[in-house]
């Protein structure tokens, strides 16, 4: 079997990506195959590297504020797109927020403060959950 | 590790139990100097805080002009001595509030300004010329600065009596905080113009201000941030020489802003290394002959990724010893993080607290008293050569590899970031990196009690600027418009300073967008080629 293959992309205009080059190498050094996109990436470009590449999760991170508007858009075009891996958010999200990001179909979201091995441990186990299930 | 603390500092140097007389190179005196006289060490002016306090800025915006109107005024009422004007993503990447990837942005992470009717709102009842004005602002920094000049000449305000900072330092955006737009040659370019155009106008005004502050945010250590700010500072200087300007002509507006973390000696130190390096680099590498040209005069940010959102209350703590090490480093104004940041931007409570603390600092501990308090301490004088060195060797690093713009080109400089902050991560997972309330005394229920009342974002504001533009656009001269918008094309096709042209369209009512689209389509966009 193949490793876990994650796309990573920073979507909207939000240049802020430590958190996310941190993911990429933590996921690395998990074991997964990361696919990063960098920074200011469309909806549409996400969409089509999750399909080209055949990834088990996509994570995105937003750290302006932008993060309902933008998870609505990634997953409405997933699902346009037949798209099914799950879409993972992290970055500045209130609490309230974080319900609304769930409810919106997000499959785990990752606020500000959460230590790095939630993050990988999360991420891995949506990826295999994902691939079990296909 | 057998000792009850770390004995290496953040940035790794070894630190011994007790310092002494022996632990500092003989010849300090002249490493020193005088407050007020190079190499600047003990500060850059002579009677430091007891001829003027630091000035306290702290950065904000949020909305529509009208919203942030109001917090700045929120804030002056509260005896804030300046402004920082934070912008949202739109403005600062060039593009109006109406286009399709600007919408979820808008008025997000700072205000959000279209056209020059849009800076004259945001100073209304706010007399420039009795006000110092900080703008982060970067790839589009002509623009807003054209606007600001429009909006000083509609309040009757001279350009001789404008005092502030623009920040207007482009290579950082490719290094760590990522709003460029146009590649980075032409980048340097209009940032040049806008330092150029200054030089001759804004006797009172900072065109530019190198950052080192980005790069520490994105994961790097104190002693990459001196050496990566000054290889900045350097490679802009050389533009200037090259385009055959005096060094003593625009070196005196230089300013430079950097972090003030947790680590409270090495920071000071630092930043007292920062100033030496500098005076050292004006006077023996651009033979500076103007002390002004090589008085190194900063802003400190603190630190916003030392704050946890893991009891939030801990960090007015944090931010309390930042402000503290800022002060001891002899800062000429300050930026105190709110302690609600891990969460939302903050919130008027947050922001009120933060500015309580710098007039703490200031009224109640005394510390302002002389210049350089740590001036001579066995311990900080050590660390401050110890830093010196290693920056320099740094320095000559990113020399080696043909100074800023190619390590930049290279990726060295990202690299070194990244693995930086990779490292930080990992030490703070695996709690070799102590955070309190984080992974040592962390609260035992597990709870992450948020802060009492966040920022709420009012989403309507964002329909209101988009029409508004849309009507301001549509009542403007059509023909004076695009011809002054052809103007800014001319110029920068041409290689002459835009400046002039782009206060000319700003006044007749040109947009953000149509403006930096006129970039675009002469210099073309960046993408960073290995994220």
């Amino acid at each position: 079997m193949r490793p876990p293959r994650v796309l990573l992309a920073k979507p909207g205009l939000d240049g802020h990506d430590r958190g996310i080059k941190v993911i990429a190498m933590a996921l690395r050094d998990a074991g997964a195959e990361v696919v990063y996109l960098g920074l200011r990436r469309t909806v549409p470009e996400i969409v089509q590297a999750a399909v080209h590449d055949d990834v088990d999760v996509i994570g995105i991170s937003v750290l302006s504020g932008a993060h309902l508007a933008l998870a609505g858009d990634l997953l409405e075009a997933c699902d346009a797109g037949g798209v099914h891996a799950p879409v993972v958010v992290g970055g500045t999200i209130p609490e309230a927020d974080v319900r609304a990001l769930r409810e919106l179909g997000v499959a785990a979201v990752f606020p500000v403060g959460t230590g790095l091995h939630s993050v990988i441990d999360g991420v891995l186990a949506l990826a295999s959950r994902d691939r079990v299930s296909r | 590790m057998s000792d009850a603390v770390d004995a290496r500092t953040d940035s790794g140097i070894p630190v011994r139990g007790v310092y002494a007389e022996g632990d500092v190179a003989p010849g300090l005196e002249r490493r020193l100097g005088a407050p007020g006289h190079p190499p600047f060490t003990r500060g850059p002016y002579p009677t430091m805080y007891r001829g003027r306090l630091w000035t306290m800025r702290q950065f904000a915006g949020f909305g529509s002009p009208e919203e942030a109107n109001e917090r700045f005024h929120y804030l002056l009422e509260r005896g804030q001595t300046a402004l920082s004007v934070a912008f949202d993503l739109p403005t600062q990447l060039g593009y109006d509030s109406g286009h399709p990837v600007a919408r979820p942005e808008v008025g997000r992470v700072g205000v959000a300004i279209d056209t020059a009717e849009d800076m004259v709102d945001l100073f209304a009842g706010l007399p420039l010329d009795g006000i110092s004005v900080n703008f982060t602002i970067n790839a589009t920094a002509p623009i807003i600065l054209a606007m600001y000049l429009v909006a000083a000449e509609r309040q009757g305000v001279s350009e001789g009596e404008l005092a502030g900072t623009l920040q207007n330092d482009i290579l950082k955006e490719f290094l760590a905080r990522k709003t460029y737009v146009f590649p980075p040659e032409p980048s340097i370019r209009l940032c040049c113009d806008v330092i150029e155009f200054a030089s001759g106008r804004l006797p009172r005004f900072n065109p530019i201000s190198i950052t080192g502050y980005h790069a520490r945010e994105a994961g790097c250590d104190a002693i990459q941030e001196l050496a990566l700010t000054l290889a900045s500072a350097i490679a802009y200087a050389r533009t200037l020489v090259d385009r055959g300007l005096d060094f003593d002509a625009f070196a005196p507006r230089f300013s430079f802003h950097f972090a003030t973390t947790m680590d409270l000696f090495e920071e000071v130190a630092k930043l007292r290394a920062a100033r030496r390096m500098w005076a050292r680099i004006a006077m023996e590498r651009f033979g500076a002959k103007d002390p002004n040209s090589a008085r190194l005069r900063f802003f400190s940010g603190n630190s916003g990724t030392t704050l946890t959102s893991q009891e939030p209350l801990n960090n007015i703590i944090r931010s309390t010893i930042q402000c503290l090490g800022a002060v001891l480093a002899g800062a000429q104004s300050i930026h105190v993080m709110g302690y609600d940041e891990a969460f939302e931007i903050p919130s008027e409570e947050a922001v009120t607290l933060s500015l309580r603390t710098q007039q703490i600092v200031a009224l109640e501990t005394g510390v302002p008293r002389t210049a350089d308090p740590l001036g001579g301490s066995y311990y900080v004088e050590a660390l401050t050569d110890e830093i010196e060195a290693r920056a320099d060797a740094l320095l000559a690093e990113i020399e080696t590899l043909g100074g800023a713009v190619a390590a930049l080109e290279q990726g060295v400089s990202q690299r070194w970031i990244a693995e930086s902050a990779y490292r930080i991560e990992k030490e703070i997972a695996d709690g070799t990196r102590p955070r309190v309330g984080v992974n040592t005394h962390a609260d035992p229920e597990g709870a992450s009690v948020g802060p009492p009342e966040l920022f709420e974002f009012d989403a309507s504001i964002v329909d209101r600027q988009v029409a508004r533009t849309a009507e301001r656009v549509a009542a403007r001269d059509q023909l004076v418009s695009a011809e002054a918008t052809a103007a800014v094309e001319a110029a920068a096709r041409e290689g002459t300073n835009v400046m002039p042209s782009l206060i000319e369209a700003a006044r007749v009512g040109a947009t953000l967008q149509e403006l930096a689209d006129v970039f675009r389509s002469v210099f073309g966009e960046f993408r960073e080629p290995h994220p």
